[in-house]
């Protein structure tokens, strides 16, 4: 994938001089992020760099106080809230709740940006196609409360999915989960890009992030430290660098994906 | 769990609110058959003659029948208002009463009552349940991103002081008999219903209890939390402000022709909810039809177990609603 040269139209998510504010302090400063259709963007950083933040500026969410955010050059703030919804599906961080709906109806929520309020949402198509391409197609008439974390996670994905975006933006859509989930959540992720979707990811493992993400964006203290394609920038000396940690990337012996192995701790 | 079909659980409901109604009318010191109600009702809307003597008809028509069905539509717009008051504050614990509303708007009808303040009492209400509401948000320091807890204990401090306040009122002003009709609004009391507090009562269920059924769909998105309901394209704060206000508007109109009720608007949301699940545009028109029942034998009880003396009808309420509560959170605890 070529870097893109400057003044091009690439489709994709272009965000350019971000900037956020929590009162009269910036959280996010003169942040670029391109995140092209059809691949995965992890956003790595230390906690508090600010990725939370950034995530709802990209997804359309949370208006910054400065800069602009294109989506296949189009402006996502200048649009109407349901046609913002209709590009851009965001997978918030944790979203606890037992609320008595089944997994059906969760996903169907994913109807509104489309329906308005009065579709018959369980019943459409693409709410179907979400729970397949989710993995849950057999969850649809469970209750959600009754799931498990990694079954949850993937019925929010769903409920995503069924917005039918073209632009995913998910905060921290591994965390808590077992590994098998992880994995299940990140191959949903890597489909989704396989069909054009470009997927935007906040992900606090690094090693995750390495192993399965086209590109990455290097979050430190609201400001981008680095971008690009995922091997060339997550090099040993950005880690430590940003970190603190020594690391050492190797490769993976049937995929040739980087993986990083951190230091032993000081004896 | 086995879950109900949300059509025939609605068309059942219907059928038993007009039998609630019908046998709640029948029932009290003068016996009056249920033909009798009906025949009173034709002759009134002029399509019958009428075979009741006029004392017999002036209890049917001036007395139980518009008492019933100010029931009715206060418990409807009690459950309605609790729903939503559950789903925009993301808590299981919110009603009408926990937020202040309630006593905000007792505390405005007090006003009118006693200290002679010339408003039009549901206008008053109203007053005193947006200010009530106003004061517990803004206390809880959440415009905007609404936190649960600390709405409620907000709730809590404004209806407190606004109960202390309307009883502070009584205290100076109520002499001798008026004592047991300030109770009745402490209390909540269908007592003095008569067709204008039907008008009232009606009129807030039409200009906000239908309007926000209609448009339920909305809540759902809430049940994720305030970023999922904008990222799908949900206007958050224009949202919970209009429904907010619809739901003053509502708790209001009701307090002021029946006094504070509780527990109505806390629990029968959460029974529906377990018979029928969360999504709103089923659950709202289902609570308000149990609401609707469920007030119209509280307060047939209120008026008929020990007669000739009345029971505040929020007695009741609490009396039934306080355990059945204390049923569903067990249960719930068994679920999770």
């Amino acid at each position: 994938m070529s870097e893109r040269s400057p003044g091009s139209s690439v489709a994709g998510l272009d965000a350019t001089r971000v900037r956020v504010l929590a009162g009269d302090r910036a959280l996010i400063d003169g942040v670029e992020v391109h995140a092209p259709a059809g691949s995965v963007t992890a956003l790595v950083g230390p906690n508090g760099a600010g990725k939370s933040t950034l995530l709802r500026a990209l997804a359309g969410i949370h208006r910054p106080a400065e800069g602009v955010v294109l989506f296949d050059d189009v402006d996502l703030f200048a649009l109407s809230r349901r046609d913002r919804a209709r590009r851009s599906a965001f997978v918030e961080q944790d979203t606890a709740t037992d609320t008595a709906m089944t997994v059906a109806s969760v996903v169907g929520l994913g109807r509104m940006p489309h329906q308005g309020l009065f579709g018959d949402a369980e019943s459409d198509a693409p709410v179907a196609d979400a729970l397949a391409t989710a993995g849950i197609a057999e969850l649809a008439g469970r209750q959600f409360g009754t799931l498990s974390g990694g079954e949850r996670q993937r019925v929010v994905l769903a409920r995503a999915l069924a917005q039918q975006p073209r632009l995913l933006v998910l905060d921290e859509p591994t965390n808590h989960l077992d590994v098998a989930a992880q994995l299940a959540v990140l191959r949903v992720l890597r489909t989704l890009a396989a069909r054009g979707v470009a997927v935007v990811a906040a992900l606090h493992d690094l090693t995750l992030a390495a192993a399965h993400a086209d590109r990455v964006v290097v979050l430190r203290d609201g400001r981008v430290v680095a971008a690009g394609q995922t091997e060339p920038t997550l090099t040993p000396e950005l880690i430590e660098r940003v970190y603190g940690v020594r690391a050492t990337v190797l490769r993976h012996p049937a995929s040739g994906r980087p993986v990083l192995a951190f230091d032993p701790l000081d004896e | 769990m086995t879950r109900v079909a949300p059509a025939v659980a609605g068309a059942a409901l219907v059928v038993a609110l007009l039998l609630s109604l019908t046998f709640a009318i029948t029932i009290g010191p003068a016996e009056i058959r249920v033909d009798e109600v009906w025949a009173s009702v034709l002759s009134h809307l002029g399509l019958a003659e009428n075979p009741l003597t006029a004392l017999r008809d002036g209890i049917a028509w001036e007395l139980r029948l518009p008492r019933v069905l100010t029931a009715a539509a206060v418990g409807a717009g009690l459950a309605i208002a609790g729903a939503v008051m559950q789903a925009i504050t993301r808590n299981p614990l919110a009603d009408p009463y926990l937020l202040g509303l309630s006593s905000g708007a007792s505390l405005g009808a007090v006003a009118v009552l006693l200290l002679g303040v010339a408003v039009a009492l549901p206008i008053a209400a109203f007053a005193g349940a947006m200010a009530a509401l106003v004061i517990t948000l803004a206390l809880a320091g959440s415009f905007g991103a609404i936190t649960p807890t600390r709405t409620v204990l907000a709730g809590l401090a404004v209806s407190a002081l606004a109960s202390a306040i309307a009883s502070l009122v009584i205290f100076w002003t109520a002499t001798g008999d008026s004592y047991r009709e300030i109770l009745g609004w402490l209390l909540g009391s269908l007592a003095g219903a008569r067709w204008p507090a039907v008008a009232i009562a009606f009129a807030a269920i039409l200009i906000a209890g239908i309007p926000i059924a209609i448009g339920g769909r909305v809540l759902d998105a809430f049940a994720f939390g305030d970023t999922t309901a904008a990222s799908l394209g949900v206007n958050v704060t224009t949202t919970r402000w209009v429904l907010l206000v619809a739901t003053a508007l509502l708790t209001g109109a009701m307090v002021s022709v029946s006094g504070s009720i509780g527990f109505v608007g806390l629990v029968l949301p959460h029974a529906v909810r377990l018979v029928v699940g969360a999504r709103h545009r089923v659950l709202l028109p289902l609570s308000a039809l149990v609401g609707a029942i469920f007030l119209v034998w509280a307060d047939t009880l209120a008026r008929t177990v020990f007669d000739p003396r009345e029971l505040p009808v929020g007695i009741v309420t609490a009396i039934i609603g306080a355990p059945v509560f204390a049923v569903l959170l067990a249960r719930r605890r068994g679920l999770a």
